[in-house]
């Protein structure tokens, strides 16, 4: 394999973990012991994490969103929202966090880091981007991307893919990464100039493409398995939950229609009026308390939402090890039949068809020297092919143990963060049904005093 | 002329919303607690009877028990009067209880119905025995209806049922419609009996005791379809002029009467939609806690706390069916009534027009001396009597009418916010004991930990 062109951005960080002799990498080989420093330090750290940057604490905010108008690349004017990226860096003695850099950035651009990290990091479950439209939404919540409820949930959804970056021990080093944290203008043309699009696999976009992997390691079959499970079943629960949260809604808000009415139904009472105007205020209030609930469960879904698209991710790894294995046993069979032509030519036994063969048949013998030739080249290619197919072996080992090492890390993470969803689930439950009892609680006295 | 009533003593839980708190002519009180302890009960009225005060309050209210008075009265709903004990000594109490059950269909070559088993059981002189069974089908109940409007023209006539319910209904006859029907029909025959001056309408008591043959052969007399009809056209042509010259007191009525009918039709539409979204809440709901128990299916970690998730959503599910049945059982029937008994008092408010517009005319005649003044004269004394007796009824059905209907809404409103009081204690007890078995399932698991 020839070595590529020394890129001098690419020397300044640290590389990425990769598998040795990744088809059109063109990357360094050479940087396997900075590698390593880097991935024994960092360990899941939640927020606060250490990277190559002065080996600082840093903490990271997406604290603001703009609307903006600008020109697209056709030059028409559109609109879109930016966000302030806020990063500090915390001094070890007293804590004080000191603002370090603030940069806007849009939606697109988190898109562009995030692909730029699907490519060099393969064998890693890569966070998600919150949803690019609102979907899973019940009737009052707006589809509008602009709506400003949808904008404030992006915004939390961006700083938590920013902070699942920044807390992983492999990528929080990446370079790009580093610098869309702090460099505002030009830091899309540095990524391009990576040419992480020219590396991309094409054929791992190519969702519907099969490929017939005879020997995939068993852990990862399950793992598709298990990520489509999670992603079917998330998808449900998120629809019906929407059902839900309408009905529920429903159910509140006609409540209200009461409160209008016992108002100006007690204007004719003389004893009831009193009683049916102060209960008719609670059930305005009991209408109206659904609003901050269902924006409570929002958050839940969003939490979920998360997860939904972080079986996307699994996928992309599993497909990844089924690529290279495919590779690898495409390698394997082609020396195989390389190999089985020069043993018939050698020893003159014709068992494999080739065009060559035919057509000597057909228009007479080769001579032995072009047979020599012929073989000499076929010698070649063997030994060609058995290097590749040892370092596509080592590759793919290598992958398996590392992308096995990240798929155990997410599964504690998910574990952890699920349960957490669910248990503030019921506080949520807890806490509207605590507001529920206070209001016809208090209703209830109303009605017994009428 | 009101009736002193001994103070009651507390009322058992049993009670539903749809009748209000009764007390009987008499002014005695409901005892609560089944008939089980009727012999200690007994001993406590015997106490009672001892003291002076009481039994004068007891006779007083025995004289006001004749046609004329009218005390404003509650009537026992048809649960409470099951509480109440019958005295010998006290024939004022409350002594005529219907039930209404076993919907049963019939059919003929001509049409199909429904009849209805009625058993009242009495303890009135008047009354040949003391417990009548009978078959009624809802035309009877019509029969009824109409022969106490027609008796008791500006007397409030308790309502029944619709006819039948156009939207919404495929079949005449679904077994909801029916009960609810069921249940309507013996409201409607109760309140009638604890009515003070209906209770002896002589129609009532035969369409509670006699048989078949013997309600049609009734039926048959008494003024005939069109001379009611004609009796109808009239009214409609006079009660337009009893309208110009109604007394204050009654314009007051009306406006009452009015905005009372806009607004419980509008609650009554409320509580039905409400009902309606709640149902539409436990379907969805239903279908939302099996998604977690499938998900428990793939992942290991997290098989308890999901299936705990679920468990709680179906109990919330429980909790909402109890709640949505307390409000189809407390609320929406007696809304409903209501809205019933405003079409029924603008009938009310139309036959006293009626009435006091036969006067005016005959007034306007003597005026203009159009006939015979003698004649006239004597026509208008006796309208004129018949005009008082009508406002003098209206007025007192109306104060006692005012005073159930307060006690009805107050009743079914303060039932229906128990419901949902308890519905939200039921779902806060189950999520907090899913907190808890959480908090429990940490520290274990930071025990197993520990090398």
């Amino acid at each position: 394999m020839e070595p590529a062109p020394v890129d001098p951005e690419r020397q300044l960080q640290p590389a990425p973990i990769e598998p040795l002799g990744l088809p059109n990498s063109g990357l360094e080989a050479a940087v396997g012991e900075e590698a390593e420093g880097a991935r024994d330090a960092g360990s899941g750290v939640d927020t606060m994490t250490e990277n190559n940057f002065g080996l600082k604490k840093i903490e990271i905010s997406v604290s603001e969103a703009e609307k903006r108008t600008g020109r697209n690349a056709m030059n028409m004017q559109e609109t879109y929202t930016a966000y302030l990226i806020e990063t500090r860096s915390v001094e070890h003695t007293d804590g004080q966090s000191v603002l370090t850099d603030s940069l806007w950035r849009r939606y697109s651009e988190f898109e562009l880091l995030r692909n730029y990290l699907l490519v060099y990091y393969p064998h890693i479950v890569v966070p998600p981007l919150p949803e690019k439209r609102a979907e899973f939404v019940w009737h009052k919540l707006s589809a509008d991307n602009m709506d400003p409820d949808f904008v404030e949930r992006r915004r939390i959804g961006l700083e938590n893919f920013l902070l699942r970056i920044a807390s992983h021990p492999i990528l929080c080093r990446d370079k790009i990464f580093y610098l869309f944290l702090t460099q505002e203008g030009n830091w899309k043309e540095t990524v391009n100039e990576t040419g992480f699009q020219l590396k991309a696999d094409s054929r791992l976009k190519a969702l519907n493409a099969t490929f017939r992997v005879k020997n995939p390691d068993k852990r990862f079959t399950e793992l598709k398995h298990y990520s489509d499970e999670l992603q079917s079943v998330i998808s449900h629960l998120l629809r019906v939950r929407a059902r839900v949260a309408d009905r529920l809604y429903g159910v509140y808000k006609v409540h209200g229609n009461y409160g209008r009415v016992f108002s100006e139904w007690s204007a004719i009472e003389k004893e009831m009026g009193d009683g049916l105007q102060s209960a008719g205020h609670h059930m305005d209030v009991y209408a109206s308390s659904i609003d901050d609930i269902l924006e409570d469960e929002e958050h839940y879904a969003d939490q979920l939402k998360e997860y939904l698209f972080y079986a996307e991710a699994l996928r992309a790894v599993c497909r990844k090890h089924e690529l290279m294995q495919y590779d690898l046993e495409m390698a394997a069979q082609d020396l195989a039949s390389k190999k089985q032509q020069c043993e018939e030519l050698a020893t003159g036994t014709v068992r494999t068809f080739s065009l060559k063969g035919m057509t000597t048949k057909l228009f007479g013998q080769e001579t032995p020297e072009q047979r020599e030739a012929r073989i000499k080249v076929l010698e070649e290619q063997i030994n060609e092919g058995e290097q590749q197919l040892k370092s596509k072996n080592l590759e793919g080992r290598e992958f398996v143990k590392n992308a096995w090492a990240d798929i155990e890390r997410f599964k504690e993470q998910k574990n952890r963060d699920l349960k957490e969803a669910l248990i503030s689930y019921a506080v949520m439950q807890i806490s509207m049904c605590k507001k529920g009892i206070q209001i016809w609680t208090n209703a209830k006295e109303c009605f017994s005093k009428m | 002329m009101e009736g002193e009533r001994p103070a009651s003593p507390a009322r058992s839980s049993g009670l539903p919303a749809g009748g209000a708190e009764g007390d009987s002519p008499g002014g005695g009180a409901p005892f609560p607690g089944s008939s089980g302890s009727s012999t200690l009960l007994q001993g406590e009225v015997l106490d009672l009877d001892e003291d002076e005060d009481d039994l004068e309050v007891f006779s007083k209210d025995a004289s006001l028990m004749d046609m004329n008075s009218f005390s404003p009265m509650m009537p026992t709903s048809p649960l409470s009067m099951i509480n109440q004990i019958k005295f010998e000594d006290e024939p004022d109490l409350k002594d005529l209880f219907i039930t209404v059950d076993e919907p049963e269909s019939h059919v003929t070559t001509i049409e199909t119905f429904i009849t209805y088993r009625i058993i009242t059981k009495t303890s009135r002189g008047e009354f040949d025995s003391s417990e009548f069974e009978v078959r009624r089908r809802y035309q009877d109940f019509l029969w009824l209806k109409g022969k106490l409007e027609e008796a008791h023209p500006t007397l409030i006539i308790p309502p029944l049922p619709e006819k039948f319910i156009v939207k919404g209904m495929v079949e005449r006859f679904n077994d909801d419609f029916i009960e609810t029907r069921r249940k309507a029909l013996q409201k409607f025959l109760n309140r009638i009996a604890d009515h003070p001056t209906l209770t002896f309408n002589e129609d009532f008591k035969v369409f509670l005791t006699a048989q078949a043959w013997e309600l049609s052969s009734h039926k048959k007399q008494g003024p005939g379809l069109l001379s009611r009809m004609g009796q109808t056209v009239r009214a409609v042509a006079s009660s337009m002029r009893g309208v110009k010259n109604r007394p204050e007191e009654f314009m007051e009525m009306n406006n009452f009467i009015e905005i009372f009918s806009q607004k419980i039709n509008l609650i009554d539409k409320i509580s039905q939609r409400i009902y309606k979204e709640e149902r539409e809440y436990l379907d969805e709901m239903k279908e939302y806690g099996p998604i977690y128990i499938l998900w428990s299916a793939s992942e290991e970690d997290l098989v308890d706390t999901l299936r705990n998730v679920a468990s709680c959503i179906d109990r919330c599910c429980k909790a909402t069916e109890k709640r949505m049945s307390g409000l189809s059982e407390a609320l929406l029937p007696v809304v409903h009534e209501y809205v019933l008994y405003s079409e029924m008092l603008m009938g009310v408010m139309k036959r006293r027009d009626q009435i006091q517009a036969e006067l005016d005319s005959k007034v306007e005649a003597l005026t203009y001396k159009k006939a015979d003044t003698d004649l006239l004269t004597e026509e208008i004394g006796k309208l004129e009597d018949k005009v008082e007796c009508a406002n003098n009824a209206l007025k007192a059905d109306w104060e006692r009418w005012k005073q159930n209907m307060q006690n009805d809404i107050k009743s079914a409103f303060t039932d229906m916010a128990e419901e949902n009081i308890h519905y939200y204690e039921q779902c806060l007890a189950t999520w907090e004991s899913f907190l808890t078995s959480q908090t429990d399932l940490q520290l274990e698991e930071a025990s197993d930990d520990k090398p």
